[in-house]
C-alpha cells in the first residue's frame, strides 16, 4: 500500500504538469495565435473603446435602445446565473405579470409579450433575443429616434441569425450589434 | 414541441451511432495495448511516465490490488487539491487576487472533482484563481474520467477472461486512457471552442463603460481548455458559476451540439468495446440500444412537458409558439439554444453523469424537472459517464439476467459466466446504496432546519430541490437545481459523503465482480440461456431499470414533482 501511495503522488504532479500546465499552455498559445478575437471574448470596439463583447449582453435604458432579457443579476458580468425560481413560485409569476404589463404600456401594446423579454434568462448575460421580441420593440424605438417603422424592421432582419445548419439553436437577434447598428443610422 | 426540436435530437442520435464504432475500436487498441495511430508521437511519453512513476505497466494486479491502488490515488488526489484550493491566494495566476476556499467549500469541491461529480456549491468567477482552475480542476477532469474508464475496461476483462486471476494494472489503465484518448481528443475540441467564442486567455477581467454608459465588466480566462474536458470526461463543473449557459463557454448552438455529443461518445463507445473485447458485438448494441432508448424517452417526455403552457401566467405572456417567437418556457433558458435544445442538453447531461447545464434545471415545469432527477435517480445509465455508465448499467445487467434465470428457474448466465450469489449480492449492494444514500440524506434534509435552510422555492418545489440536491452528488452527476444554497456546513458535509459513498460503493462492487467473473470457466449457452444480443434482452433491461427505479423513488416524487404538478395545473402558486 505504500508503494502505491507513493507511485500515487508522483502519478497525480506528473499529471498536473501535463493536462494542468502544459495542455491548458499550449491551447492558450494555439488559440492566441489562430483565433486571438475569439480568445479573448470577441470584444467590440466603438471609436477607439470598447464597448462590450458580441457575446455578453448588456443593460440598455430609455425608448431608444433595444432591450435585452431580464438578468436575474443585473448584467453583472462576474455573478451569471439565472433567477433559479420555481413555475409555481408566486414571487416569479409576480415578476413576469409585472414585466409584461410594463412592457404593454411603453410601447402602447395590447398583442401578448413574448416571453423571451419577461422571463430571465439561464446565464443573466443572455446577448440575443428572439425576432418576436425585436419586432415587438420596434415601434417604440422608431418612434424615439425619428426613423421610419420601415427602416427599424429592416435592420431586425438584417441582424437576425436563423438556425445553424437550418436546425440547430433558434432564429435571435443581437441586442448589442443591433443597437450600434441604430447608431449609424443617424 | 417543435419539429426543429426533434430534429436536434433525432440527428444527434444518427451522428452518435455512427461514432460508436470507430470510436469502441480505438478505446479497444488502447486498453488492449496495442499500437494505435497515435503511439509513435505518445509512446515514449507513456514509457517516461512510467519510469517517473516507477509503475510496471506489465504487471497486472487482482482485483483488490485494482480497488486499492484506485482508492489511495483517490485520497492523494482530494488532498493535494484540497490544499492548492486553500493556498491558491499565494499560487500563482490569481490575476483577479482572489482569496483562499474556505475549509467546507474547498473539501466540498475536492471530493466534488475527485469523484468525477462537479457538483460546484461556489460560482467560478468570483472564487477559483486560473492557477485552481488548471492544475487543480482540470487535473481532476482528466484523471477521474480516466479512473472511470479504468474500472468499466477491468471489468469488461473481468467478463472476457477465463480462470484468471488479474484484471489488469490500474496506473497503465489510468496513463493510457489519458495519454492516447482523452488528451487528444480534449486538445481537439479545446481549440474549435477557442475558434467559436469559448475564451481562452489569462488576462484580468476586463472593466469598462457599455453603450449607454454604464460600468461593466467581462470575465476572463482559460475557459477553452477546460471546458473541452469537463464535457469530454462527463465531469461537467464548468468554469463559470452558469456553466454552459454562460455564452463565453456555449457561445453558439454549434458549441452546444459538440459539446453534448463530446460528453455522451465516450460512454455509447463503451459498450461497443463491451462488445468487442468479449466478442459479442451485437451484445454491446442491445446495450445501446437500451440507453438510446432511456435517453430518448427522457427527451420526449420532459420536451412535452416543458413545452406546455404555465397555467398561473396572464394572458399578456405569449406562450404559444410562433415562427420567431419561442414560446412560453423562457425562465432559466438561453434564446440561441432554443426550448428543445436546452430540454436536450438538460436530458443529456443528466442521463450521463456529465451535469454541465445550458439552462437552469430549477425553472423547468415540474415534470420536465422530474425526468432530470429520475435520470439521477436511475443512476445516469442513459449513456452515463465515462466508464461510470458501463459499469452502472453492468450492475443492473446482473440483476436482469438474474432475475430472467428466476423466471424459468435456471442458473442465469452471462456471456457464458454463471452469475451466481456473490456477483448478484454485490450488483444489488451496489443498487441499494445508491438509493439508500439519496433517499435517507433527502430525508435528512427535509427534516433538519439546516437541511430545509438552503431551500430557494416554497412548496412541494423545495422537496424537489432537496432531492436534486442529494441524487446529483451521489450519481456523481454535478448538476443542480441551482436555487438551493448548497454552500452551508450541512450540505458540503453530506453531499461530500454522497460522492464519495456514491463513486466507491459503486467501484469496488464492481471490481469485485470483475474479480469474480474473471475466475470462472466460459460454459457455452444453453437453451435456458436469456440471448444477450437480442430485443428481447434490451427490452428486459429497460424494464429493469426503470422497475428500479420506480420501486425506490415513485414515493418520494410523488410528492414532489408530481404535486407541484398537480397543483399548478389547479391553479395554485406557493
Amino acid at each position: 500500500m505504500k508503494e502505491q501511495l507513493w507511485i500515487a503522488l508522483k502519478m497525480t504532479l506528473v499529471m498536473t504538469v501535463l493536462t494542468g500546465l502544459i495542455y491548458p499552455l499550449a491551447v492558450t498559445g494555439v488559440a492566441q495565435v489562430f483565433f486571438p478575437k475569439a480568445a479573448n471574448g470577441s470584444r467590440l470596439r466603438r471609436g477607439g473603446e470598447w464597448v462590450g463583447s458580441r457575446l455578453i449582453g448588456q443593460s440598455w435604458k430609455g425608448p431608444e435602445w433595444f432591450h435585452g432579457r431580464p438578468s436575474a443579476h443585473n448584467y453583472n458580468g462576474l455573478a451569471s446565473g439565472g433567477s433559479n425560481y420555481g413555475p409555481s413560485n408566486q414571487q416569479w409569476v409576480a415578476a413576469v405579470t409585472r414585466r409584461a404589463g410594463r412592457w404593454r404600456r411603453v410601447t402602447g401594446q395590447t398583442r401578448p409579450v413574448p416571453a423571451d423579454l419577461v422571463e430571465a434568462s439561464a446565464s443573466g448575460l443572455d446577448p440575443d433575443i428572439s425576432p418576436a421580441a425585436a419586432a415587438y420593440q420596434a415601434a417604440r424605438v422608431a418612434r424615439a429616434r425619428h426613423l421610419p417603422l420601415a427602416r427599424v424592421q429592416a435592420l431586425i432582419r438584417r441582424f437576425t441569425r436563423g438556425r445553424t445548419f437550418g436546425f440547430l439553436g433558434a432564429p435571435r437577434v443581437n441586442v448589442l450589434e443591433l443597437n450600434l447598428a441604430l447608431l449609424r443610422q443617424r | 414541441m417543435s419539429v426543429y426540436g426533434v430534429a436536434q435530437f433525432l440527428f444527434f442520435l444518427v451522428v452518435l451511432a455512427a461514432i460508436t464504432p470507430p470510436l469502441g475500436r480505438y478505446i479497444t487498441a488502447i486498453y488492449e495495448g496495442r499500437r494505435t495511430f497515435l503511439s509513435p508521437l505518445l509512446s515514449p511519453l507513456e514509457h517516461g511516465l512510467y519510469r517517473m512513476t516507477g509503475v510496471n505497466p506489465e504487471r497486472e494486479s487482482n482485483w483488490k490490488q485494482y480497488a486499492l491502488a484506485l482508492i489511495g490515488f483517490s485520497l492523494v488526489k482530494t488532498l493535494i487539491l484540497y490544499a492548492l484550493l486553500r493556498l491558491q491566494y499565494w499560487l500563482p495566476l490569481n490575476p483577479n487576487h482572489l482569496p483562499g476556499v474556505p475549509p467546507s467549500l474547498a473539501m466540498n469541491t475536492a471530493v466534488s472533482f475527485v469523484t468525477n461529480t462537479n457538483w460546484q456549491n461556489y460560482a467560478g468567477e468570483t472564487t477559483l484563481s486560473y492557477f485552481s482552475q488548471m492544475a487543480g480542476l482540470t487535473v481532476q477532469n482528466f484523471l477521474s474520467a480516466a479512473a472511470g474508464i479504468a474500472v468499466a475496461v477491468a471489468l469488461i476483462r473481468g467478463i472476457a477472461r477465463r480462470q484468471a486471476e488479474t484484471i489488469g494494472n490500474f496506473w497503465a489503465d489510468l496513463t493510457r486512457g489519458t495519454l492516447y484518448l482523452l488528451l487528444p481528443l480534449a486538445f481537439g475540441l479545446a481549440l474549435f471552442y477557442a475558434g467559436s467564442g469559448v475564451i481562452q486567455n489569462f488576462k484580468p477581467n476586463l472593466h469598462y463603460a457599455t453603450v449607454t454608459g454604464q460600468k461593466a465588466v467581462l470575465p476572463m480566462g482559460p475557459v477553452a481548455s477546460q471546458y473541452a474536458i469537463e464535457n469530454l470526461g462527463t465531469n461537467g463543473g464548468g468554469f463559470f458559476n452558469a456553466n454552459s449557459a454562460h455564452p463565453y463557454e456555449g457561445p453558439t448552438p454549434l458549441v452546444g451540439f459538440i459539446c453534448v455529443l463530446s460528453f455522451v461518445a465516450i460512454g455509447a463507445a463503451m459498450t461497443h468495446v463491451l462488445g468487442r473485447m468479449t466478442g459479442h458485438v451485437a451484445h454491446g448494441w442491445a446495450v445501446w440500444g437500451a440507453m438510446a432508448f432511456l435517453l430518448a424517452a427522457g427527451f420526449f417526455v420532459a420536451y412535452h412537458f416543458d413545452a406546455q403552457p404555465n397555467p398561473l401566467l396572464p394572458a399578456a405572456v405569449a406562450q404559444a409558439r410562433a415562427p420567431g417567437n419561442p414560446g412560453g418556457a423562457m425562465e432559466g433558458k438561453e434564446v440561441r439554444f432554443s426550448l428543445g435544445g436546452s430540454d436536450w442538453f438538460a436530458v443529456a447531461t443528466t442521463s450521463t453523469s456529465c451535469g454541465d447545464v445550458n439552462s437552469m434545471h430549477d425553472s423547468f415545469a415540474p415534470l420536465a424537472g422530474m425526468v432530470l432527477l429520475l435520470n439521477m435517480m436511475l443512476g445516469c445509465v442513459g449513456f452515463g459517464g465515462v466508464g461510470a455508465g458501463l459499469y452502472g448499467m453492468m450492475m443492473l445487467i446482473l440483476i436482469t439476467v438474474f432475475i430472467a434465470g428466476l423466471m424459468i428457474g435456471r442458473t442465469p448466465e452471462y456471456l457464458g459466466k454463471k452469475i451466481e450469489a456473490r456477483e448478484v449480492k454485490m450488483a444489488m449492494l451496489g443498487v441499494l446504496a445508491m438509493s439508500t444514500l439519496i433517499l435517507v440524506f433527502s430525508a435528512l434534509g427535509a427534516a433538519t432546519p439546516a437541511g430545509r435552510a438552503g431551500v430557494y422555492n416554497p412548496g412541494p418545489h423545495g422537496l424537489t430541490e432537496i432531492l436534486y440536491a442529494f441524487a446529483s452528488p451521489t450519481a456523481n452527476n454535478g448538476s443542480a437545481f441551482a436555487g438551493l444554497n448548497g454552500n452551508t456546513r450541512f450540505y458540503n458535509w453530506t453531499q461530500a459523503i454522497c460522492m464519495l459513498f456514491g463513486r466507491f460503493l459503486m467501484i469496488i462492487p464492481v471490481l469485485a465482480i470483475a474479480g469474480s467473473l474473471a475466475r470462472k470457466k466460459i460454459c457455452p449457452p444453453s437453451a435456458g440461456t436469456l440471448a444477450p444480443q437480442t430485443p428481447l434482452f434490451a427490452a428486459m433491461l429497460v424494464g429493469v431499470v426503470l422497475l428500479v427505479g420506480a420501486l425506490n423513488f415513485f414515493p418520494a416524487l410523488t410528492i414532489a414533482p408530481i404535486l407541484e404538478h398537480l397543483l399548478l395545473h389547479a391553479g395554485r402558486a406557493f
